[in-house]
């Protein structure tokens, strides 16, 4: 209980949220780093997903989730093996190795690290938004005489975007929760709390770093969850228990 | 940085594993070990909850609700709040570890036992069955197969999320992982990460054939 005292103390004292290593600017740092790396990964896996999708036309092809991993040959399997591997190799593995080659201590390799686990959501999630798309909407685009790419960017794409964009929002809140482990490799971010607190067996500002990076990443989530509510058209928006399945 | 004369620095050191080969086994023993247990203990809260869950629908959005938010929270975060209070580094990893892993299995279960086909389900209320009769009899054993898929993903994640317990000291392998960074080893960093992916592909292996032992009926069925 003590330490929960000091924790709140530490909170309370206006020194530990100002200066050049206060809460705000070690969030700001946070979240700019989650920016790099999220755009990072969107920048290589969206594009890929999407031709994937586009290339894959897979007559009947099942539902998120499930689908993924039981997908047919080809882009599919792919994108299974990415999604699989990703989720076996630690982080911390990728963390310790980028740190230790030529990257350098700190940041980088964490914004590295963090875009390559975030690559695999954003891929499947655009994989499956594509491939998920009725195959008669798409035969009707193609009847309509549509080429492939307009098919691509005027049916497919837009029809994708309540799976594309919950894949985004899956892969940030994923990074800003993989973020605070730069801490571990001389990095910045909320994460230098945590683990100058245990450095210095300061359980309370343990406790205060842990809170507030936990909550950071339920803002972050509660923020993009009402943005995606507001940019999706009500008829396309995926219900709560669909979106559970797909990430 | 890197001089002529400073020693080699290889990825891979044969000699590494040899010359600390009860060191590191005695790392890859706390990663097995603990992994094994919060998987099983994460499967034995997860699968009651689902089933009460799927019981009484008002619930399910309160136990994935629950579980999504404890998954949202960083494991860092979630190490640093529990330890103060635990003071025991095994059982803080432990809480984590069992924590992240319910939500993947909560959730294959509620799939799975959604997923039931309505007219198994009719079927078995036709000849009578109870609520608690057709769970445990008809809808639990048809979702077997959804709930191993769960438990299969929580195992591999499990193992990769536990060196991540290298901020209080027991990470298993992840310790080792940390040392090498921190005397920049790269063999010893390798090591781990190698033997980290073997332990994962081990344990989805292990419960993918247990999985296989306990639905033998599905078997029969084309392999899709």
């Amino acid at each position: 209980m003590n330490d929960l005292r000091s924790a709140f103390l530490w909170l309370n004292d206006p020194l530990n949220w100002t200066g050049p290593s206060g809460v705000f600017s070690l969030a700001g740092e946070h979240l700019a780093m989650t920016v790099v790396a999220v755009l990072l990964a969107t920048l290589v896996a969206l594009p890929l997903g999407v031709l994937l999708g586009h290339g894959a036309h897979a007559p009947g092809t099942t539902h998120s989730g499930r689908a993924r991993r039981s997908a047919g040959p080809g882009a599919g399997a792919t994108t299974v093996v990415i999604a699989n591997v990703s989720r076996a190799l630690p982080t911390f593995a990728l963390l310790t190795i980028f740190a230790t080659t030529g990257l350098g201590f700190g940041n980088r390799p964490t914004v590295l690290a963090a875009a390559i686990f975030a690559l695999p959501v954003i891929l499947a999630n655009a994989y499956a938004g594509i491939v998920e798309v009725d195959a008669d909407v798409r035969d009707a685009a193609r009847g309509m005489g549509l080429s492939g790419r307009r098919v691509l960017l005027g049916v497919e794409l837009p029809l994708a975007m309540p799976l594309i964009a919950t894949g985004l929002r899956s892969a940030t809140v994923q990074v800003v929760a993989t973020i605070p482990l730069a801490a571990l490799v001389g990095g910045g971010g909320l994460g230098r709390i945590v683990v100058e607190g245990f450095g210095t067996q300061r359980y309370g500002q343990v406790i205060a770093g842990g809170f507030l990076v936990a909550v950071l990443c339920l803002l972050v989530e509660g923020v993009l969850a009402a943005g995606q509510r507001l940019v999706t058209p009500p008829q396309m928006r995926v219900t709560a228990a669909a979106r559970r399945e797909s990430t | 940085m890197v001089t002529s004369d400073a020693p080699a620095n290889p990825w891979l050191s044969w000699s590494y594993v040899q010359d600390n080969a009860p060191e590191i086994l005695r790392y890859l023993g706390q990663h097995t070990s603990l992994s094994a247990q919060a998987v099983v203990i994460a499967l034995l809260v997860a699968v009651p909850l689902a089933a009460l869950a799927h019981t009484w629908p008002r619930l399910s959005g309160l136990v994935l609700g629950t579980t999504g938010v404890l998954y949202t929270i960083p494991s860092l975060a979630l190490f640093a709040v529990v330890y103060p209070f635990l003071r025991d580094r095994r059982t803080t990893v432990l809480v984590g570890l069992v924590l992240y892993a319910l939500l993947l299995v909560v959730r294959n279960t509620l799939v799975g036992l959604r997923g039931v086909d309505p007219d198994v389900r009719d079927a078995a209320r036709g000849l009578g069955y109870g609520r608690w009769r057709l769970l445990l009899t008809v809808e639990l054993p048809n979702a077997l197969p959804s709930v191993i898929t769960g438990v299969r993903l929580a195992s591999v994640s499990t193992v990769a999320l536990m060196t991540v317990g290298v901020v209080i000291g027991y990470g298993g392998l992840g310790q080792l992982m940390f040392r090498g960074f921190a005397s920049g080893y790269r063999a010893q960093i390798m090591t781990a990460t190698i033997l980290c992916l073997l332990l994962g592909l081990a344990f989805d292996l292990v419960v993918s054939l247990v999985g296989r032992l306990v639905t033998p009926w599905a078997r029969t069925k084309a392999a899709r």
